[in-house]
C-alpha cells in the first residue's frame, strides 16, 4: 500500500486525479499498478527501455529512489511515492 | 565597505537581527547577484534584493513588458506596457534603492554571451522560462564554480534549490543535471504561455528564492542545498525532497546548443521544406471575408481561450486540437479551410495532422493566429 501524488502536468492522464492508492509492496508495483489503471500515463514516465524518464524523479518518502533500493525499494501503508518532473516555468 | 547614515538606517531592520548583523548586511552589499529573467519570478526576487541592500544586481533579459505580464510581475506598470523588461526594471529598482548599482542586458542568454555575462557575478538566480536556458544557466555556472539559486513553476506548482553550492572545503554540491540530467521532450510540459500560472504563485516562490539568495550570500541558516522544495497552492501542501550528486551526471565541460539538447529542431532548410504548410495571413483573411468568399475556419484552440478571444463573427468553429481527429468528418473537403489558434502553431500541427493522416489539400494555416488578428486587424480582441 502506498500513495502516489501525481504531479500537475501529469494530471490530464489521469483523470485530474492528484492523487493514486496503491496497493502493491514496491516501488515498482505500485508504479505499474498507476499505468494499469492510466495507461495513457505510462508513455510519460518510462521510455521505450522501460526505465523511468530522465526527466522525472520518483521520492519515496523524502528520498529518491536512486539513494535507495530503485525501484525495488519497499512501501507500506503510510508511504507516499512522489513523481516529480521537471518543470521549467518562470513566466516572462 | 562603510555605510552612510542613510544606509544603516534603511538596513537596521537587518541589522539588529543578532545572526544578521552589520556582517550580514555587508556581505550584501559587497554581493553581486545576477538575476535571468525578469518575469513571475524575477520580480519579486528584484524587488526584495534591491530593497535587502545586494550591493550589485545584474538583470538580463530581452522581452518588453505586455499586458500580459502585469497579472503576476510586479516589477512592472501599466506605464511600462511595450519597454524593455530590463530598463523599466531598473528604473523602479533604482527608485526602490538608491545605494545599489544596477546593470542590465538587454539580450537573450546564449552559449555565445553566457560565461561572460555570469563571470562576474558571484551567484546567479535562474527565473527563466524555458529549458533551453535552465540547462545553459545551470551549465556556466558549472563551469565558472557559480552558487545558482533555482526556482521554478507551473500553474499551481513551485520547485525551489540551491544548486552548486560552493561547500567551505572548496566541493560543489549537487546540479540541475544530477537532479534532471535531460530535458522533457518539447511540448510535454507546457509553458506559462500556454499552461497558464496562478498570478500570486510567483510571488510566493520568487521570494522563497530571494531569501535562499540572502541565507547563501550571508551564509547564515541552511540553505536548500541538495533538497528540492515543492510547494502545490492548491492542496497548501508542501514537500522536501533530498538528492544527490549522481556519479553518473557527465562532467560539464562547455556550453553547447540548447536547443538542439531540447529537442527543439531549428527549421533547417531541409526541415522546413518537409513541413512547410500552406498559410495565409490574418490581412488574406480578412480581405477573404470581405469578399464574401466561401470558406471554413476552424479554431483549435481550447475552450477557455476561446472564451478569451474568438473569431465567431467570422463564422469560426471551435474544435480543439486533440479531438480534431474524431471530428474531421466535420472539416470540408470541397472548399478553402482555415485552421487557427493563438499564435499558429497549434493550427500548423493540425494542418499537417489532416493532410497526412486524412488526406486533405485545401487547409491553410493562419499566420500568427488570434494574436496576429488582434495586432494587425481587429484592436478590439483581447490578447493573451
Amino acid at each position: 500500500m502506498a500513495k502516489i501524488i501525481i504531479p500537475t502536468p501529469l494530471r490530464k492522464f489521469t483523470d485530474n486525479q492528484s492523487s493514486f492508492q496503491a496497493t502493491a509492496n514496491n516501488v515498482g508495483a505500485a508504479l505499474s499498478e498507476l499505468t494499469e489503471t492510466y495507461p495513457g500515463i505510462k508513455g510519460h514516465l518510462y521510455d521505450d527501455q522501460g526505465q523511468v524518464r530522465q526527466f522525472i524523479k520518483v521520492f519515496v518518502g523524502e528520498d529518491d529512489i536512486k539513494s535507495l533500493d530503485n525501484e525495488n525499494t519497499a512501501v507500506e501503508t503510510a508511504t507516499v511515492i512522489s513523481i516529480v518532473p521537471a518543470i521549467a516555468g518562470g513566466c516572462c | 565597505m562603510s555605510f552612510s547614515k542613510q544606509e544603516l538606517e534603511r538596513y537596521s531592520r537587518h541589522i539588529i537581527i543578532p545572526e544578521f548583523g552589520i556582517e550580514g548586511q555587508r556581505k550584501l552589499k559587497e554581493a553581486k547577484v545576477l538575476v535571468v529573467g525578469t518575469g513571475g519570478l524575477g520580480s519579486p526576487v528584484l524587488l526584495y534584493l534591491a530593497a535587502a541592500g545586494v550591493g550589485t544586481i545584474g538583470i538580463v533579459d530581452f522581452d518588453k513588458v505586455d499586458d500580459s505580464n502585469l497579472q503576476r510581475q510586479v516589477l512592472f506598470g501599466v506605464g511600462d506596457v511595450g519597454r524593455p523588461k530590463v530598463d523599466a526594471a531598473a528604473d523602479r529598482l533604482r527608485a526602490l534603492n538608491p545605494y545599489i548599482n544596477i546593470v542590465t542586458y538587454n539580450v537573450q542568454l546564449h552559449s555565445s554571451n553566457a560565461l561572460d555575462i555570469l563571470k562576474d557575478y558571484d551567484l546567479v538566480a535562474d527565473g527563466t522560462d524555458n529549458f533551453p536556458t535552465r540547462y545553459l544557466v545551470n551549465d556556466a555556472a558549472v563551469i565558472l564554480g557559480k552558487t545558482n539559486v533555482y526556482a521554478s513553476i507551473f500553474r499551481f506548482d513551485g520547485q525551489v534549490t540551491v544548486f552548486n553550492y560552493k561547500h567551505a572545503d572548496g566541493t560543489f554540491g549537487p546540479h540541475y543535471r544530477d537532479l534532471y540530467p535531460t530535458p522533457p521532450p518539447p511540448g510535454l510540459v507546457p509553458s506559462c504561455a500556454e499552461g497558464g500560472v496562478l498570478g500570486v504563485l510567483p510571488g510566493i516562490i520568487g521570494s522563497l528564492q530571494a531569501s535562499e539568495v540572502i541565507k547563501v550570500i550571508t551564509g547564515i541558516g541552511e540553505p536548500l542545498v541538495g533538497k528540492l522544495y515543492l510547494f502545490d497552492a492548491l492542496s497548501f501542501e508542501s514537500r522536501t525532497l533530498k538528492f544527490k550528486k549522481d556519479p553518473a551526471t557527465p562532467k560539464v565541460e562547455k556550453l553547447i546548443d540548447y536547443e538542439q539538447f531540447c529537442g527543439i529542431v531549428k527549421p533547417a532548410a531541409e526541415a522546413k521544406k518537409d513541413n512547410t504548410v500552406k498559410e495565409i495571413s490574418v490581412k488574406e483573411l480578412k480581405a477573404l471575408q470581405d469578399q464574401g468568399a466561401d470558406f471554413q475556419l476552424i479554431d483549435v484552440r481550447e475552450e477557455y481561450e476561446y472564451e478569451i478571444a474568438n473569431l465567431a463573427n467570422l463564422g469560426a468553429e471551435l474544435i480543439p486540437l486533440a479531438t480534431v481527429p474524431a471530428n474531421a468528418e466535420r472539416i470540408a473537403k470541397d472548399k478553402q479551410v482555415i485552421i487557427h489558434c493563438r499564435s499558429g502553431a497549434r493550427s500548423g500541427n493540425a494542418v499537417r495532422l489532416l493532410e497526412s493522416q486524412f488526406g486533405y489539400d485545401n487547409l491553410y494555416n493562419l499566420k500568427g493566429g488570434i494574436l496576429a488578428y488582434a495586432d494587425e486587424v481587429d484592436t478590439s480582441l483581447a490578447k493573451y
